[in-house]
C-alpha cells in the first residue's frame, strides 16, 4: 500500500462493530405491538393499502394484532406479499404506506405499519408453522430465472396454485439483493436466508443454483421445455464512471456490499480513512452509512443534483447524516488522482441545471480520499437476452400490465423490467402478479383445448 | 377562590372528595395517609358485628378490564367487609377522628337484619366520635348470600326498616348506600327517606364477571379453581350511576334527599358531573386504588380552577344545575332537527364516518367527490343520529348543527318549526291531542327512500 493512501481493516473493535451492525429498528414486543396497533383507525378504503405496492390489507392485519392473533395477521400479510418479513425491514415506509397513513394528518405521526408487519411475520416464522398449502397438481411446469424477490414471489405463488416450478439461479445462494444488497443492519440474523427457506417450504419448487441464463441455460430451451417462463434476474451490471483507468481504491458499491453481507468477520473488510461515494440512490446512502459504521473517518457523498432529487428517501438521507456522512450536492467527479496506482483524491466539478439539462460549471474542487465507491446505478446484462429478440427499452425488459414480455409464454418482473421503482416490495408485487397472469393464461389454454 | 367546603348530611368537610368505604379506608394507616394527601373525608371500610371477623379469599380477589395500553377501565372485586376485629377498628376510628377533627369520618356498617344486631353496634360506633354512619345495603357478593348487603338493599321494606332502627337507636347522621342491582333505584331511595335517612349514597358495585381465560376456560377472577361473581366499579360504571343519581334528583318524592355520588370518579370533571346532577359530594374508590391517594390533588385543583373560571363560589352554587334538563323520552321535542356537518379542514379522511353510516345507519355520508376521496354529509339523508360524530377520531371535526326555525329539513320536506312531543304526535295512536306539524310541507327529496321516517300526511 502506498504511503499516501490509508486503507486498513479492523478499524473498530469487535464490540463496536457488532453494535453498529445490529438491527436498526429493534422489533416490537407483544405489548408494544398492541399499543402501536391500537393507534390504527381501521380506515375505510384505507389510503395506506393503496400506497402499498403489494396492497396488503393493513387495517385488517393490524386489527388482528390488536386482538391477539398475530399468526392470522401474518397470514393476511403473506397472502399478498410472501416477503412481508423482509419488506417490513427494508421498505421505505416513509414514502409508501406510512406516508399515506391518515394519522399523519391527525398528529404528524403515522401508525408504525412496518414495525407491526414485522411483529406479525416474525411471530409466524418463529412458530415454524406453515400457513400455505398447495392446490392439487396442475401438471404444468414453469421455469423461473433469478432467485431474488421477484423470482421467489413468482415461484411461491405458482407452487401454491399447484404448478411445478424450477428456479434457476446464477449464484450459489438464493435471495438476490435481499441476501447480497440490503444494508446489513436492516436484515440481521441471516433473515434473508431464513425467509427463503420459509418460502421454499411450501414445496413444489426445484432449485437449480449455479445456473446462469445465457451461460448454462438458454431462453429458447426454457421456452421449449416449460409451459411458461418468468424472468426475474434483476440488474447484474453496474454503470461506469468513464474516467479512464481506475486506480486501486475505486470500488463498485454493490460488489463491496455483497462482500460485506457475506462476511463472517466485519473486521476483515478493507476500510479507507477518507471515503467518497458517488451517487444519490439507496445504494449510495447504504454504502456511505456502512463504510462509516465500519470505521471510516470521513465519508462524503457527492451527488450531481440537489438533495431533493436524490432517489433515497429523506428518511434514509437523514439516517446517513446522523451516522456522520456528509452529503455534497451539485457536483460530479471529473478526474481520479492516484499515487503508485492507488487512489489519493478525486476532482469534483460543480454542476447546475440549465433548461433541465445538467452541465458542468468548469469550477472544480478536490476531495482527498482513500476509497471511492461507485453507486451510480445498475444495468441489465442484456446480451444473454438479446438473441431471443425480447423487446428491451431504456436498458430494461418491456412488459405489459400483466408483466408479459413481447415473447409469447415469457413473463418478467422486478428490477429487470422497465417502469418499476426498484424496490423489494415492487419486485414481489411483480412476481406475484406475473404468477397470477401465467396461471390464468395456462388455465385459458387448458380450457381451450378441452 | 372558590369555597370547596361542604356540609353533607350535617357533616362538614373541607372539600367534596371522600374516599368510599373500601380497602383504601380499611385502617388508620391508610386513612391518615389519605388525609395527608388532602382527602376531605372517608367512609371507613364496612364494619360487621362483633365476633370472629369475616375471612377473605387469599387468591385473586380483584379483576379488571384494561385498555390496550393497560389503563384500568373497569374493576371488580369479591372482597367482603373488613376482616379485622371490631374492637381494633373502633379504637383506630376514635384515634383518627381525634387527630383529624376537620375531616369527615363516616363509618360504614353491615350487620344481620335484626334489630338487636343494630342496637348492639350503634352505641359502640357512636362512642368513637365519628361524624355519621353509612349503611352498606349494596355489597352484591359474599355478604348478600348471608342475607346482608344487597340482599337488604334490593327490598325497599328492609331498607326502610333498618334505616328507622338506626335513626331510633343513635343520634348520628345516617347515609344509606344503595345497590345498583335493582330495576328501579327510586324505590329503595324512597324507602330510605321514609325510614328517616339523612342522605343516600350511590352506587355500590354492580354484579359482574370480568371475563373467561379462553386457554383454561376459567372465568375471571378465579381463586383456587373456581370463580364467583363480583362487584363492578371504576370508570366504566359512571354512566350507570349518573343515571341513577339523576333519577333520584329529579323525582318529586326524592328530590330533596341529599346524594353522595359514587362510581367511576377519576377526575374533577367526573365530580362536577355528579354535582351538576344533584350530588352534594362524591366518593371515590377505584381511582385511588389504581393511582394512589395523590389523585385528590388533581381533583381539588381542577375543581377549584373550574369553579373560578365559571364563577361558582360554592358547591351549592352549581349543584343540580343539570337536573331540570333531564326528562322522559316522551317529552323530547320531535320537531327539533339537527344535521351532521364535517369540518373539511379538520377531516383526516379516515372514512370511518362514511362506513359507519353506510353500513349501519342512514347512508348519509358520501365517500368521494369528483372522483377523489372526500367525505361529506348529505343533508337529505342525515337523521342527526350522532353516530358519525362519535366514531370520528378527530375531536370536533363532525358537529351536529341545529336547523334554525323556518329552514327546511330536506329529508322530510317540512319546515323546521314548532314543538311536538310524542304525546302530541299524530303517529301516536294514544295521543290525546294530536297536533299537525307547525311547519309547511315543501316536498322531500327522498320521500320514497325514507317513507318509514316521514309518515306525515303530505298536504
Ligand atoms: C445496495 C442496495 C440497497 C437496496 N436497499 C433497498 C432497500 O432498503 N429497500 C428496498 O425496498 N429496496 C432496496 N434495494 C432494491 C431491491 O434490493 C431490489 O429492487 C430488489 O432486490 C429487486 O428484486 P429482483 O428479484 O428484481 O432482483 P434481484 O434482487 O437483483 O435478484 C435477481 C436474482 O437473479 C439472479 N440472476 C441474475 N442474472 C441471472 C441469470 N442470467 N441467470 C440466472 N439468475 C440470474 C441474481 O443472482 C439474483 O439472485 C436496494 C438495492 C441495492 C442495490
Ligand atoms: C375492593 C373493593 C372493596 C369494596 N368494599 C366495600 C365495602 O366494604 N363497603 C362498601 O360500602 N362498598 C365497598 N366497595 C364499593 C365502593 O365503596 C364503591 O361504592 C364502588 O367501588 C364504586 O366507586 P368507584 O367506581 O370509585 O370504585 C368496595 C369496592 C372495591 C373495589
Ligand atoms: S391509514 Fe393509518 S390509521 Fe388508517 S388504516 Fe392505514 S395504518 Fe390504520
Ligand atoms: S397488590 Fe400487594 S397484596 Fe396485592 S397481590 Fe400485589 S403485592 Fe400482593
Ligand atoms: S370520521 Fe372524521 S376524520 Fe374520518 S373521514 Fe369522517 S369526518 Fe373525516
Amino acid at each position: 500500500m502506498s504511503a499516501s493512501s490509508d486503507i486498513a481493516s479492523g478499524r473498530l473493535p469487535a464490540a463496536t462493530l457488532a453494535e453498529n451492525f445490529a438491527d436498526i429498528h429493534a422489533p416490537l414486543d407483544r405489548f408494544e405491538a398492541r399499543v402501536a396497533a391500537e393507534r390504527c383507525l381501521f380506515c375505510y378504503d384505507a389510503p395506506c393499502v393503496k400506497a402499498c405496492p403489494t396492497t396488503i390489507d393493513i387495517p385488517l392485519f393490524i386489527r388482528q394484532i390488536a386482538s391477539g392473533n398475530p399468526v392470522g395477521s401474518a397470514k393476511t400479510i403473506l397472502d399478498q406479499n410472501i416477503m412481508g418479513g423482509m419488506c417490513a425491514r427494508v421498505c421505505p415506509t416513509e414514502t409508501l404506506c406510512e406516508e399515506a397513513c391518515v394519522r399523519n394528518a391527525a398528529e404528524g405521526n403515522p401508525v408504525e405499519i412496518g414495525r407491526l408487519q414485522r411483529f406479525a411475520t416474525d411471530t409466524l416464522m418463529q412458530s415454524g408453522k406453515q400457513v400455505f398449502h398447495r392446490a392439487p397438481p396442475t401438471g404444468k411446469s414453469i421455469a423461473v430465472v433469478g432467485g431474488g424477490p421477484a423470482g421467489l414471489a413468482c415461484a411461491h405463488r405458482l407452487a401454491k396454485l399447484g404448478h411445478d416450478v424450477t428456479l434457476f439461479e446464477a449464484s450459489e445462494k438464493l435471495g438476490g439483493l435481499n441476501e447480497f444488497g440490503i444494508a446489513a443492519y436492516k436484515s440481521t440474523d441471516d433473515f434473508a436466508a431464513r425467509e427463503v427457506a420459509f418460502i421454499l417450504s411450501i414445496g413444489g419448487i426445484k432449485v437449480e443454483t449455479g445456473k446462469r441464463l445465457g451461460r448454462d441455460i438458454a431462453l429458447s430451451h426454457l421456452m421449449a421445455d416449460y409451459d411458461a417462463v418468468f424472468l426475474g434476474m434483476g440488474l447484474g451490471g453496474t454503470n461506469t464512471l468513464d474516467l479512464g483507468e481506475e486506480p486501486a481504491g475505486v470500488i463498485d458499491a454493490v460488489e463491496y456490499i455483497a462482500q460485506l453481507r457475506q462476511s463472517t468477520d466485519l473486521a476483515s473488510l478493507p476500510v479507507g480513512r477518507r471515503v467518497v461515494v458517488i451517487g444519490g440512490g439507496m445504494t449510495a446512502i447504504d454504502i456511505a452509512s456502512q463504510i462509516k459504521r465500519l470505521g471510516a473517518e470521513e465519508v462524503t457523498i457527492v451527488y450531481r443534483r440537489g438533495q431533493d432529487r436524490m432517489n433515497a428517501s429523506t428518511y434514509e438521507q437523514h439516517l446517513a447524516q446522523t451516522d456522520g456522512v456528509l452529503i455534497r450536492t451539485w457536483g460530479k467527479p471529473v478526474r481520479l488522482h492516484g499515487v503508485g496506482g492507488h487512489l489519493t483524491s478525486v476532482e469534483i466539478e460543480h454542476t447546475r441545471e440549465v433548461d433541465g439539462k445538467l452541465v458542468g460549471t468548469g469550477e472544480t474542487y478536490t476531495l482527498p480520499c482513500d476509497q471511492l465507491f461507485k453507486a451510480i446505478g445498475q444495468t441489465l446484462l442484456a446480451d444473454e437476452l438479446e438473441a431471443s429478440g425480447i423487446a428491451i427499452k431504456g436498458g430494461r425488459i418491456v412488459v405489459d400490465v400483466n408483466r408479459q414480455t413481447s415473447l409469447a409464454g415469457v413473463w418478467a418482473g422486478g428490477d429487470c423490467v422497465a417502469g418499476g421503482d426498484d424496490l423489494t416490495v415492487s419486485a414481489v408485487a411483480d412476481g406475484r402478479d406475473a404468477a397470477m397472469a401465467i396461471h390464468a393464461s395456462l388455465k385459458a389454454a387448458a380450457s381451450a383445448v378441452a | 377562590m372558590a369555597d370547596l367546603s361542604t356540609t353533607f348530611a350535617g357533616i362538614k368537610s373541607p372539600n367534596p372528595f371522600w374516599l368510599a368505604s373500601a380497602p383504601p379506608t380499611d385502617k388508620a394507616y391508610n386513612v391518615v395517609r389519605a388525609y395527608k394527601e388532602g382527602w376531605g373525608g372517608v367512609v371507613w371500610k364496612t364494619l360487621g358485628e362483633d365476633g370472629p371477623p369475616v375471612v377473605n379469599v387469599s387468591g385473586p380477589r380483584y379483576g379488571a378490564i384494561h385498555s390496550q395500553d393497560r389503563r384500568v377501565y373497569g374493576f371488580n372485586n369479591i372482597e367482603l367487609i373488613t376482616d379485622r376485629p371490631l374492637a381494633v377498628n373502633l379504637q383506630e376510628i376514635k384515634q383518627v377522628k381525634r387527630d383529624w377533627p376537620d375531616r369527615a369520618l363516616v363509618v360504614s356498617l353491615m350487620v344481620p337484619c335484626t334489630e338487636e344486631s343494630w342496637k348492639a353496634i350503634l352505641p359502640v360506633v357512636e362512642e368513637t366520635g365519628c361524624d355519621g354512619i353509612e349503611l352498606n345495603f349494596g355489597c352484591p357478593h359474599g355478604m348478600s348470600e348471608r342475607g346482608m348487603g344487597s340482599a337488604v338493599g334490593q327490598v325497599p321494606e328492609y331498607v326502610e326498616m333498618v334505616t328507622r332502627w338506626c335513626k331510633q337507636h343513635s343520634r348520628m347522621p345516617v347515609i344509606v348506600k344503595l345497590t345498583p342491582n335493582v330495576s328501579d333505584i327510586r324505590k329503595p331511595a324512597e324507602a330510605a327517606m321514609r325510614g328517616g335517612a339523612d342522605a343516600v349514597s350511590l352506587i355500590n358495585t354492580i354484579n359482574s364477571l370480568m371475563g373467561v381465560d379462553i386457554d383454561t376456560m376459567m372465568p375471571l377472577p378465579s381463586t383456587g379453581g373456581y370463580a364467583t361473581h363480583g362487584g363492578y366499579c371504576g370508570a366504566a360504571v359512571k354512566p350507570i350511576s349518573l343515571n341513577m343519581v339523576s333519577e333520584i334528583a329529579r323525582t318529586p318524592a326524592t328530590r330533596n334527599l341529599s346524594i353522595s355520588g359514587i362510581g367511576g370518579i377519576e377526575t374533577w370533571r367526573d365530580a362536577v358531573e355528579y354535582i351538576a346532577l344533584g350530588a352534594g359530594n362524591v366518593q371515590v374508590c377505584t381511582a385511588a386504588m389504581v393511582y394512589g391517594f395523590r389523585v385528590v390533588k388533581e381533583m381539588i385543583t381542577g375543581l377549584s380552577d373550574y369553579m373560578d373560571a365559571k364563577c361558582y363560589r360554592s358547591i351549592e352554587d352549581m349543584r343540580g344545575l343539570a337536573v331540570p334538563k333531564m326528562t322522559d323520552w316522551q317529552y323530547l321535542n320531535l320537531d327539533y332537527v339537527a344535521k351532521a356537518k364535517i369540518n373539511q379542514d379538520l377531516c383526516i379522511q379516515c372514512g370511518r364516518c362514511h362506513i359507519s353510516c353506510e353500513d349501519t345507519s342512514h347512508q348519509a355520508i358520501s365517500s368521494e367527490k369528483d372522483g377523489v376521496r372526500h367525505f361529506e354529509v348529505r343533508e337529505e339523508d342525515c337523521v342527526g343520529c350522532n353516530l358519525c360524530v362519535l366514531v370520528c377520531p378527530v375531536e370536533n371535526c363532525i358537529t351536529l348543527e341545529s336547523k334554525p326555525e323556518g329552514s327546511i329539513d330536506i329529508r322530510t320536506g317540512y319546515e323546521v318549526k314548532g314543538h311536538r312531543t310524542w304525546l302530541e304526535h299524530p303517529n301516536n295512536p294514544g295521543a290525546t291531542n294530536p297536533k299537525p306539524p307547525a311547519g309547511k310541507y315543501v316536498g322531500a327529496q327522498h320521500v320514497e327512500k325514507h317513507a318509514d321516517f316521514c309518515s306525515e300526511p303530505a298536504e
